[in-house]
């Protein structure tokens, strides 16, 4: 049985103070499970990144609690709080944040080197991360040399290659084309294979919704549903009253509803 | 390279406009810094050159004698006094002063006579005639650099000090005097004409002790004998006139606030700019922070930025350096390098990059991982 990698309870985030504070999440609650993939979808302002940075240790929620891997991180400091994110989260974001004066090789290192591994075994498994995504013939290139789509696979080359329990993705296709989007899920969903390893998925892309075991919706800092994966348009826009802001779309390139069946219901 | 090496390398080269600021102002930073403590170096070493090269072991001078330069006067009886002293092997007088030499083409010029017997301070770096020139009577030894001042042109020339006659019997070089005035050397005797001090006056006594003699009971009964004079060694006679010339007159605070404002221009010049690298660089130190690097990776990475501008600026900064030590080796002050000196400025350079460093790390201490989503 599948472990949870990461777990949310009751999370409430109050961000700024006094006039100006807003309450991004209240009272949210989310459980990643290993060997799935999640997608956490919402229009902008709702919470999805501010959840995303909660569970990724990033911040630290006004109250709740949040676990990974069942150690309960409440309170710890930044130092703290770095190295859960170094054991156990890989990020992949929507720019990507590659290092451009790095070539790509050198970009996965990183995730290596600020954990201490370093020399020709580290090195060996940065091409080997670079071979798994599809660029071990760009291993020299620079971002400046590489499409939008190699960037972003390179980028989760540089999430996966220190073996994290959580693959954290915020808006990974945001800035990508349909090709390039699919081929960025397909890896995110193989990673997600492996029973030992979530993936959680922040985005407003309809068209990845295939490739998900369940759909979170998020608005208003709350939960207000949850659906199997692989659900397509219709389905999103009857739990979702704001679709048609989502400016959502349902290509038909992604493997539709085969990764069903493995949800876990804990909103 | 190490990956924390290639990145501060590549954020440093990135913006090379930036990088070449950053280089000018280390460089100008060292190479005022460079001048500054050379000149006080020099300084130092002329005004204690005549005591480090006047062979003895304890010097007698007139009480409170502030520096080699001081004009008063002690009795020349305090040489058979001396030599009484058990362990005392020779006692050489010595006699110092300003006098006016007579240019050849009208007019005078001052100069600092300094008079002693052969065991006393002779001149050295000859590099022209002979000093002690017996068939010259009225022979003294000049410094070549001195040649268009004194109005001479070499070995053989004369003139007049106090109506008497000057002969020039000897050649040195490098003998020069940081207050600009030429230095003469004669005898004893000469000298104290050309001063116009009475014989039985001396300025110095110069002690040479026996073999296995200890100093410090030589010196304590040097005192029980002697009235009214100090007995120092020369250690202490030199730290004494240094103290008078460089802290005394202010001339070496001058040299040294001159280096402190160079060091403390070139600091924030420094931190400015690796201030504002940082800054264009928040977004990746924020990526390096979320991927889970500790704040020590991050202020390695622009620990090593400061560094290496250290090192390249230093590098430059040593090349003017060594051009300027060239160029002012010849003049009345010349700026001096020592492998010391060198040493400390680029000890001094990795200083004054890593404090500047602090603004940058302070900035990114402070940074929110969580930006990278905002971006």
């Amino acid at each position: 049985m599948n472990e949870a990698v990461i777990e949310g309870i009751d999370i409430v985030k109050k961000l700024g103070s006094g006039a100006g504070q807003v309450v991004a999440l209240r009272g949210v609650s989310l459980t990643l499970m290993g060997g799935e993939l999640t997608l956490l979808m919402g229009p902008s302002g709702s919470g999805k990144t501010t959840l995303l940075s909660v569970l990724g240790c990033m911040l630290t929620p006004t109250s709740g609690v949040v676990r990974i891997r069942g150690r309960k991180v409440n309170g710890a400091g930044p130092g703290t709080l770095a190295r859960l994110r170094r054991d156990h989260v890989g990020f992949v974001f929507q720019s990507y944040h590659l290092f451009p004066t790095l070539s790509a090789l050198d970009n996965v290192r990183l995730a290596l080197d600020v954990r201490g591994e370093r020399g020709s075994a580290a090195i060996g498994r940065c091409r080997h991360v670079l071979d798994v995504v599809g660029l071990s013939d760009k291993r020299n290139s620079f971002p400046r040399e590489l499409s939008g789509g190699e960037q972003q696979r390179v980028a989760i080359a540089r999430a996966i290659v220190a073996n994290p329990s959580a693959i954290l993705a915020d808006e990974p296709t945001g800035a990508l084309d349909s090709a390039n989007g699919q081929a960025v899920m397909s890896i995110l969903a193989d990673i997600a294979r492996d029973p030992a390893r979530g993936v959680l998925v922040v985005t407003h892309d309809t068209r990845i919704v295939p490739y998900a075991n369940r759909v979170i919706l998020i608005e208003d800092g709350r939960i207000i549903g949850e659906e199997p994966g692989g659900a397509g348009r219709r389905e999103i826009r009857t739990l979702y009253p704001r679709a048609a802001a989502l400016q959502l779309t349902n290509e038909s390139g992604g493997p539709e509803g085969r990764r069903s069946g493995t949800s876990r219901r804990n909103v | 390279m190490s990956l924390i090496a290639k990145l501060a390398s590549r954020n440093l080269f990135q913006d090379r406009l930036r990088f070449i600021a950053t280089i000018i102002g280390i460089v100008f930073s060292i190479v005022l810094v460079t001048i500054q403590l050379g000149l006080f170096l020099s300084f130092e070493r002329m005004v204690s050159t005549m005591i480090d090269h006047a062979p003895a072991d304890l010097w007698v001078t007139s009480l409170g004698t502030k520096c080699f330069e001081d004009p008063s006067l002690i009795d020349k009886k305090v040489e058979t006094k001396a030599l009484s002293v058990p362990g005392v092997a020779n006692a050489v007088p010595m006699v110092v002063g300003f006098a006016e030499w007579s240019l050849p083409k009208g007019g005078v010029t001052p100069v600092f006579v300094i008079g002693s017997g052969t065991d006393g301070l002779r001149p050295w770096n000859i590099i022209d005639g002979r000093p002690d020139d017996r068939d010259k009577s009225y022979s003294v030894t000049v410094d070549r650099t001195y040649f268009s001042r004194l109005g001479i042109s070499g070995v053989g020339d004369g003139t007049n000090i106090r109506d008497l006659r000057v002969d020039v019997a000897a050649v040195t070089n490098g003998i020069r005097s940081f207050t600009t005035t030429p230095f003469v050397f004669t005898n004893l005797e000469r000298a104290q004409t050309y001063i116009g001090t009475s014989s039985n006056k001396i300025s110095y006594l110069l002690v040479h002790l026996e073999p296995g003699a200890n100093i410090a009971t030589v010196r304590k009964d040097l005192a029980a004998k002697l009235d009214k004079v100090d007995i120092m060694t020369p250690t202490e006679f030199r730290n004494r006139s240094r103290d008078f010339w460089l802290f005394g007159t202010g001339a070496g605070a001058a040299l040294f606030g001159g280096a402190l404002l160079g060091a403390i221009v070139g600091t924030v010049i420094i931190a400015q700019t690796l201030y504002s690298s940082t800054k264009d660089h928040l977004t990746e130190f924020a990526t390096l922070r979320a991927i889970g690097s500790s704040s020590f990776y991050i202020h390695k990475v622009i620990i090593c930025q400061a560094l290496l501008s250290a090192v390249i600026g230093f590098s430059l900064a040593a090349l003017i350096d060594y051009a300027v030590v060239s160029f002012t080796a010849e003049s009345a002050l010349p700026v001096v390098m020592t492998p010391p000196l060198t040493a400390g400025l680029f000890l001094l350079t990795v200083l004054m990059c890593i404090a500047s460093a602090l603004t940058a790390i302070v900035q990114v201490t402070r940074i929110d991982p969580a930006r990278v989503f905002k971006i």
